[in-house]
């Protein structure tokens, strides 16, 4: 039992690192690009950007989850997302990497706006361009930054991912719950901690890597 | 020869007037020090100098070349500025090192960058041996690979020097280079500058040290809120100055 139960929550704990690693491909760019339009000079890209910054750290996922993935059928009485276990995914997908972004980019938004003003001077007067002084003098102070801010965004993630079920997304404590009902015990789904803890506490040890790589400067 | 015609610059942030109608010359291999008290438009003028600020009217020459004209309201783009400020190099009072490169690579960093997009033809390898020997000038020698927070106050002011110093600017400006420095570490950064006056950089020094100002440079002007009051030659103006206001403002400082 013990290991058709093991194997099972790892078949669904695929599902989990394929939602957490296809969210942070696409919000940690996107999370860029927002953080740059909530810092825009132009009203009209920086006010809409706050506007959704707010919509979306101001509602549970869940809830955005499920609006979503329903939303659009109520709207245009027709399931964009398709019918099938793909659709349900893709429109967590969706979802998740919204939220995410928005997160990431008030991360960025504050560790490029803690930089201090004298370094761009530096750079201007050096004669570089906008982009240099971004790419060679900004951005690695900015990654040292917002390394144990993003850290704890990421291992919340980690565990945000199971809320994807409330769609019926497979993940591990799907199937941790289908014992439950197909064989009347519960301890599978206590079982699937375990392999969330794992996966932080490797996280955890990837970030403390980072940082330390990063404590060569200050 | 001139190489710096300042004429009738303004400026104002809001509605205050920062800087009223101010002009001056500065001839090849003169050092200039502008003194007077926080707020009187000193830091503005260095910053309007070096495109930090754009000044509201007036005009910059370098060289007889205009480089700032107020009546021409075409805008410069990017590129055109930073060949203008080129004309001007800046040390800042806070030294704004880039914390995640050695001392060579903050002095080596924009050469090489300039050398990349084939601005000179300078080789690299020729670019950080001139980062290496202006920084044993400086007297870093055994600091080259350090980063700056391994460096002193006054070592990384002098490593900014270097930076500043490896662009070949026509004009070295600082901006009170010793003010964030403890007591005891302004000395090693006023001795390399004397050493720099003494060598004819052409050189404009904002700064509070007058016994510095006096002895250094070879021209002074005193501004007051936004005006030259005074200039002159730097001992004839400190010692023996003509306008009341100069007066107060050196008295406070050979009292205190």
């Amino acid at each position: 039992m013990f290991i058709t139960v093991t194997l099972s929550l790892l078949e669904g704990f695929l599902g989990t690192i394929k939602l957490f690693g296809l969210t942070l491909i696409f919000a940690l760019p996107l999370g860029l690009i927002i953080s740059f339009g909530s810092m825009s000079k132009i009203a009209f890209i920086r006010y809409p950007v706050k506007f959704l910054i707010w919509i979306i750290r101001g509602t549970p996922l869940l809830l955005q989850l499920l609006i979503i993935y329903y939303g659009p059928g109520i709207v245009f009485s027709n399931n964009i997302w398709g019918s099938g276990e793909g659709g349900r995914f893709i429109a967590a997908l969706v979802a998740f990497v919204i939220n995410y972004a928005c997160y990431f980019s008030e991360i960025y938004r504050g560790g490029i706006q803690s930089i201090p003003i004298g370094q761009y001077e530096a750079g201007d007067v050096l004669g570089m361009t906008k982009t240099q002084i971004f790419f060679k003098v900004i951005l690695l102070q900015v990654v040292k930054r917002i390394v144990p801010p993003m850290s704890n965004e990421i291992i919340t993630l980690v565990k945000d991912t199971s809320l994807a079920r409330v769609i019926a997304v497979y993940e591990i404590i799907w199937n941790g719950q289908t014992f439950i009902k197909s064989a009347g015990i519960i301890w599978p789904l206590f079982y699937t901690g375990v392999f969330y803890l794992i996966f932080s506490g490797g996280l955890t040890l990837l970030f403390r890597y980072i940082e330390k790589k990063l404590d060569f400067f200050r | 020869m001139i190489v710096l015609e300042v004429s009738n610059i303004r400026k104002n942030f809001e509605n205050t007037e920062v800087l009223k109608d101010i002009s001056f010359e500065l001839a090849q291999g003169e050092a200039l020090s502008i003194i007077g008290s926080s707020g009187s438009g000193k830091t503005t003028l260095l910053r309007c100098l070096n495109f930090l600020e754009k000044p509201d009217g007036g005009k910059i020459k370098v060289n007889g070349k205009l480089l700032y004209d107020g009546d021409d309201h075409t805008r410069f783009s990017e590129e055109e500025i930073r060949e203008r400020r080129l004309n001007f190099g800046l040390v800042f009072q806070s030294f704004n090192l880039f914390p995640q490169y050695t001392a060579l690579e903050n002095v080596t960093m924009a050469p090489l960058l300039a050398a990349k997009e084939g601005k000179k033809g300078e080789r690299d390898s020729a670019i950080i041996e001139n980062g290496k020997a202006l920084l044993d000038k400086m007297g870093l020698s055994d600091r080259m690979d350090n980063y700056p927070h391994q460096l002193s106050g006054g070592q990384q002011q002098r490593v900014a020097i270097a930076r500043a110093l490896a662009l070949n600017p026509n004009i070295l400006c600082f901006d009170e280079p010793t003010s964030a420095l403890d007591p005891e570490l302004t000395g090693e950064v006023l001795k390399v500058i004397k050493e720099l006056s003494i060598e004819k950089t052409t050189m404009i020094i904002v700064t509070h040290e007058m016994a510095f100002a006096r002895d250094v440079a070879d021209k002074v002007i005193f501004m007051d809120e936004g005006v030259i009051v005074e200039q002159g030659d730097a001992r004839e103006v400190i010692e023996n100055p003509k306008e009341e206001r100069t007066r107060q403002f050196l008295s406070r400082y050979s009292e205190g």
